[in-house]
């Protein structure tokens, strides 16, 4: 039972990052149809700003996650206006392809710059975890869990509270009506872009110090975002969060009761079980677009 | 006017000779690491050591009377890449010998090109029992196989008062062939085996798994990765609150990076290693052990990485002993000079024993493991 319970920690620590990384993704993907092939690069590309400015700049680690937010939010506004502005209008496999080439550029790039040597963040939360009865958990993890719920509501927040949450979903429901009604479907792609892109920064903001950081770090983060926006069903921001969550039960009950050499497959067994059966995802809107 | 057009052929065929001439006068080595991906660390250390064997050799005249040129070449952790990067040198860069791959998995993988091409390499870290008995005769390890590993850590398990062990291993032919010798081991000494885990290469969390051993009634757990995976093993384990004792395997744990990265965590740890950069006055070499620490450090290395970067070392003065024994840089001379030479390793005297079916054995040497306890974040060594 204290097995059981521990592995429900886990998961609920676990899928509160896999949420904050399928939103993300699934918010470019509704709004913009586009598939975004640099989501687990900008995971990287978060982490490794909280290592440059934790310990070559010495900046406090609680500062250093808004400022890994706000380098997250200005690159992927960059790859938008540099990037995706110009091949508005082209079919989904030119786009496609077009963020394939930037993923391997930028990650070749991270390697360039960084080298392939693992590093880590030492953070400021004490070593011994939080016991409670039968079960523990790091400091760092409650933390992690805590500013990915944060996250998330905020997220949450501005797509439904607020004018300019308003003028994307009203782009999501039809580009073209949006625009005749004054939305500036330029300036709501770039937003969109980046705020997707500032939420995968803050993923590996976040769990980089957790884990170690290295360039490649991304291409397992990236997968298991795809497999959480396709379970949640494209484009529905509840869905990848729910699905987040999923996922992670799947691993740590796949991991503790069936085997642990299958603990990557679990999620991926649950994917091909719901595309079978309900191949939009699990919580699709029937007017789902793309 | 008619003299400058015939010395203008002239001197160009000079410069493409002497430029040939130039080209051939190095012997180049092959080296096939992880650079990057999920043994990158440890890959790294490997070449790093390399490097200095290198230039050891060359400030003392090179072999042959050339120098000596390593040719390092990144298979990126991945078995595919090992083997395109063992043919590319091979065929591309014409190297006479391989050093590498560091993985089991990557060296297994790497094998095939050998027999295809006929060109011998030099198995630095590897220890899976496969590598040195499916009959690959150019094949020559210089690591103990995990079975050699199992039968030094025999000696002390009673002394440990091991009852039931649990395993938690890398999920390839590295950590499976670990698990299944030291479970032989084990039962022979009356030992029960428990649960068996195993983690993906690449994976960084690894509490379902922790939790799950966690729940066991074994009092050891046994673990066999690289140490990347190992200190985020001692974090994770530190923070489900389990409290069994660890023994890793394999010597690639990098005892020092464990203390600084996973602090308390790491004490009452236990580690089988190949080397003793802590005492070298311990190892069968200390001399050459002392010089090799010493321009480790004079390089600006990470102290931690000597456990590692020894083999590269090792396994670059063994090959350019073979090449200087055979007098020509020639695979399959090397491959017969393999057999005869006899080097003082920091590890123990390089020598290759036949191992394999017969008639087409690779080569073995019988290198010395230590079992080593850290105690208050210092390392303290036990007799095994």
């Amino acid at each position: 039972m204290s097995q059981f319970l521990q592995h429900l920690i886990n998961m609920l620590v676990l899928g509160g990052t896999y949420a904050l990384l399928g939103i993300g993704l699934t918010l470019i993907f509704g709004i913009m149809n586009v598939v975004n092939f640099t989501h687990g690069v900008l995971y990287t590309f978060g982490a490794y700003i909280m290592f440059i400015v934790v310990h070559q700049l010495g900046v406090n680690f609680f500062l250093a996650l808004p400022l890994a937010v706000v380098a997250g939010w200005l690159l992927g506004a960059a790859i938008e206006l540099t990037l995706l502005r110009p091949l508005r209008g082209s079919d989904i496999d030119t786009t496609m392809l077009v963020m394939i080439g930037a993923w391997i550029a930028m990650q070749s790039g991270a390697l360039w710059i960084w080298g392939g040597v693992a590093k880590s963040v030492t953070t400021p939360f004490p070593e011994a975890p939080l016991v409670l009865g039968p079960v523990s958990v790091s400091w760092l993890r409650l933390f992690v869990l805590a500013a990915a719920a944060m996250l998330i509501v905020v997220t949450y927040l501005l797509i439904n509270k607020t004018k300019l949450g308003g003028a994307m979903r009203a782009t999501f429901q039809d580009r073209d009506t949006a625009s005749l009604m004054g939305v500036n479907v330029d300036l709501i792609y770039t937003s969109t872009f980046a705020i997707g892109s500032s939420l995968a920064a803050a993923a590996g903001a976040l769990l980089g110090p957790v884990y170690v950081i290295f360039p490649q770090m991304g291409d397992l983060a990236a997968v298991k975002a795809f497999a959480i926006v396709i379970l949640g069903g494209l484009g529905n921001i509840t869905g990848a969060v729910i699905g987040g969550f999923i996922l992670a039960l799947a691993e740590e009950l796949g991991a503790g009761y069936v085997s642990s050499g299958y603990r990557d497959a679990m999620g991926f067994l649950i994917i091909i079980a719901v595309l079978i059966f309900k191949p939009t995802g699990l919580f699709a809107r029937s007017e789902r677009v793309g | 006017m008619k003299r400058t057009f015939r010395i203008v052929p002239a001197i160009a065929l000079a410069v493409a000779v002497m430029g040939g001439v130039a080209e051939a006068q190095t012997i180049k080595i092959g080296v096939n690491e992880p650079l990057t991906g999920a043994f990158a660390a440890s890959g790294t250390y490997v070449v790093n050591g390399a490097k200095i064997a290198a230039d050891e050799i060359n400030a003392k005249g090179g072999i042959l009377g050339k120098k000596l040129e390593l040719v390092i070449e990144d298979n990126k952790s991945n078995p595919t890449e090992a083997a395109a990067v063992a043919e590319k040198l091979i065929t591309s860069d014409k190297v006479p010998v391989l050093m590498g791959a560091w993985g089991s998995s990557l060296t297994l993988a790497v094998m095939p090109k050998l027999m295809e091409y006929e060109v011998p390499m030099v198995v630095e870290t590897s220890s899976s029992g496969k590598i040195t008995t499916t009959g690959n005769p150019f094949i020559f390890r210089i690591s103990p196989p995990s079975a050699i590993e199992a039968a030094a850590f025999k000696g002390i398990v009673d002394k440990l008062e091991l009852k039931k062990v649990d395993f938690l291993v890398i999920n390839n032919d590295w950590g499976r062939g670990t698990a299944e010798d030291f479970s032989k081991m084990m039962k022979e000494k009356g030992i029960t085996v428990g649960s068996i885990e195993t983690m993906d290469q690449g994976a960084q969390d690894m509490s379902a798994q922790l939790s799950k051993l966690k729940g066991t009634d074994s009092e050891t757990i046994i673990v066999t990765t690289a140490v990347d995976q190992l200190t985020l093993i001692f974090k994770q384990a530190a923070a489900l609150g389990l409290k069994k004792r660890i023994i890793t395997t394999g010597g690639s744990q990098n005892p020092d990076q464990i203390i600084a990265q996973a602090g308390a965590a790491a004490n009452g740890t236990m580690h089988l290693t190949t080397f003793l950069p802590w005492f070298p006055d311990k190892t069968p070499n200390p001399e050459a052990t002392n010089y090799f620490i010493a321009e480790w450090k004079k390089r600006g290395y990470d102290f931690a990485g000597c456990t590692e970067s020894f083999r590269g070392y090792d396994g670059i003065r063994t090959a350019a002993a073979a090449i200087e024994k055979a007098g020509k840089a020639e695979p399959a001379a090397i491959k017969a000079a393999l057999w005869e030479i006899n080097i003082k390793g920091l590890n123990g005297d390089i020598v290759f024993k036949k191992s394999g079916p017969a008639g087409k054995e690779s080569g073995q040497s019988q290198p010395n493991v230590y079992l080593i306890e850290i105690v208050d974040g210092k390392i303290g060594m036990k007799t095994l």
